[in-house]
């Protein structure tokens, strides 16, 4: 299984968590597990997703992602999961 | 499943405190491109390159946007040179040069000699061409070997070495002597190391094989911060915990790339290898340790403890090490060393004294134009000293800035950074380094 993580943050908003998710579902990209939090109004999700299901290569996924950036106003981050297993887990 | 905290703690050490892949090296072996005429023998290394590197660039690229972390440099190492030129090598030069633009790397080493022992006669045709290859050539890096701890120190190469880096300095004045940027001079030089200027493809190497340097003196210096005050106990095993990290990541990275570049995994360096920005500074590693600057009585100590801490960190994470592996200490690219030597506290001698506890040795330091080709070619036998009898890799990578003194600075730019020259011992040895010969090597038991 391909996993990501995908870091999303930014000033809250309504309706952040469907747009993402929304987006991610067209992908036909798996949701494994979901955080999220709001410090100060500053809104901070972290999503670990399964890329295995979709038909679309790392970087064409990344680049589907945009619109719901410049919709959002958000940063929206994604990166190989595998980082921070190597980091953290022997 | 991996907590918030820990992602969190990885995503600050890339963005805030400068976390990265230093370096992924590709290593070619070029000895079945040896020609006896110089044309062809650079056509086919030209060939050889292009082909064997093609996707390096590009997927180192794809790994860093995919793993989000970056991978500042993509170059490539080869064979000793003097290896596979039959004949001039100047040609072969221009090729490797070509070559690198060609597939998009920032640098390429092994415009290399290894003559710990003596000299062939392509060994001696390489050396009288660096002066003019690297003042010709933008991206390609030289080095040479001479001395080890199994044959002791050539003296004829060391009294060469001495002019041959005059001579570059001389003829690239015009860019404060970067050509002796590009050039280094080494005791026991290591077959796989993935850093510049000192990369080479060793002949015990596979036909080609990734290297991969990690770097990250600014997350170590922010751990430190959490331990203020305490015992050295606790700072070692600080040290050795975050090296861990880092150096899973390079592992991570190197596995990556050989697999989709279909190359061997070679190894990786635990390195710390600063940059001129603030925040990537092993001399800060040192001050945060208690140090006012890198320099002052301390040290050594310091730095003994960071060298074996790191390693000790890094060894378990990855499944083979190699290389340099250590703490750098350049002078004009780390931040920390420039505030010391511009506030005088670090010294040639101190440095000297540094070099033996740690990964290399002198390293990008400016030196006075004015600096006599023996005084250059005492400071290397010093250095190769150190390296032969301590069973280590030391080195010398000084620049002669033509018209310049000490206290003046000079510019490399970019990675390279930024240095005040450093003054030199000015009593001579005209008489010591004339004398030219072998020293032998030494003993291996006995080690007091």
């Amino acid at each position: 299984m391909t996993k990501a993580l995908i870091s999303v943050t930014g000033l809250d908003s309504t309706g952040i968590i469907a747009k993402v998710a929304t987006k991610l579902s067209e992908m036909n990209i798996n949701i494994l597990d979901i955080s999220q939090t709001i410090l100060d109004g500053y809104f901070t999700m972290m999503m670990v997703v399964d890329l295995d299901g979709a038909h679309l290569r790392f970087e064409e996924i990344d680049r589907e992602l945009q619109p719901v950036r410049d919709e959002l106003k958000m940063t929206i981050h994604m990166q190989r999961m595998d980082i921070f297993d190597a980091m953290h887990r022997i | 499943m991996i907590e918030t905290g820990e992602i969190l703690q990885t995503m600050r050490m890339i963005q805030e405190e400068n976390f990265d892949i230093r370096t992924i090296t590709l290593g070619i072996n070029l000895l079945d491109c040896s020609e006896p005429e110089a044309d062809r023998c650079a056509d086919r290394v030209y060939d050889k390159i292009c082909y064997t590197a093609r996707n390096l660039v590009h997927t180192g690229e794809e790994i860093e946007k995919e793993f989000g972390i970056p991978i500042v440099n993509k170059r490539i190492s080869v064979t000793p040179i003097s290896m596979i030129a039959q004949g001039d090598p100047v040609p072969i030069a221009r090729a490797l040069d070509r070559a690198a633009r060609e597939v998009g790397v920032n640098f390429l080493g092994g415009y290399s000699a290894l003559m710990h022992k003596g000299a062939t006669n392509a060994d001696e045709r390489l050396l009288a061409s660096i002066p003019q290859v690297l003042s010709e050539t933008n991206l390609l890096c030289s080095s040479v070997n001479v001395a080890s701890t199994r044959a002791g120190i050539n003296m004829n190469a060391v009294r060469e070495m001495g002019q041959i880096i005059k001579k570059t300095a001389a003829m690239t004045a015009s860019s404060d002597g970067l050509g002796c940027a590009k050039l280094v001079v080494f005791a026991n030089a290591v077959e796989d190391n993935p850093f510049m200027a000192g990369a080479f493809c060793g002949v015990g190497e596979p036909e080609c094989a990734i290297n991969v340097g990690v770097s990250g003196p600014g997350v170590v210096k922010v751990a430190l911060e959490s331990v203020k005050g305490q015992p050295f106990d606790v700072v070692a095993e600080t040290i050795k915990r975050t090296a861990f990290k880092i150096t899973r990541v390079g592992q991570l990275v190197a596995r990556e790339a050989s697999r989709r570049l279909n190359i061997p995994f070679g190894i990786v360096d635990l390195s710390l290898a600063p940059t001129p920005a603030r925040g990537d500074s092993v001399a800060h590693i040192l001050t945060e340790m208690g140090l006012e600057y890198a320099g002052a009585p301390g040290t050594t100590a310091a730095l003994a403890l960071l060298n074996d801490a790191v390693k000790k960190g890094g060894i378990m994470a990855s499944n083979h090490v190699g290389g340099l592996s250590g703490a750098f200490i350049p002078v004009s690219e780390d931040i920390g060393m420039i505030e010391a030597a511009a506030a005088g506290a670090l010294s040639l001698e101190k440095l000297e004294a540094m070099t033996c506890v740690c990964s290399v040795g002198l390293d990008m330091i400016a030196i006075p134009g004015e600096t006599p080709a023996e005084t250059i070619s005492g400071i290397i036998a010093d250095e190769a000293a150190i390296g032969m009898i301590n069973n280590k890799t030391t080195a010398v990578r000084v620049i002669p800035a033509v018209g310049k003194k000490a206290g003046d600075t000079v510019e490399f730019g970019g990675l390279l950074g930024h240095a005040p020259v450093m003054p030199v011992n000015s009593f001579r040895n005209e008489a010591f380094i004339n004398r030219g010969g072998r020293i032998p090597a030494p003993l291996h038991s006995m080690r007091n």
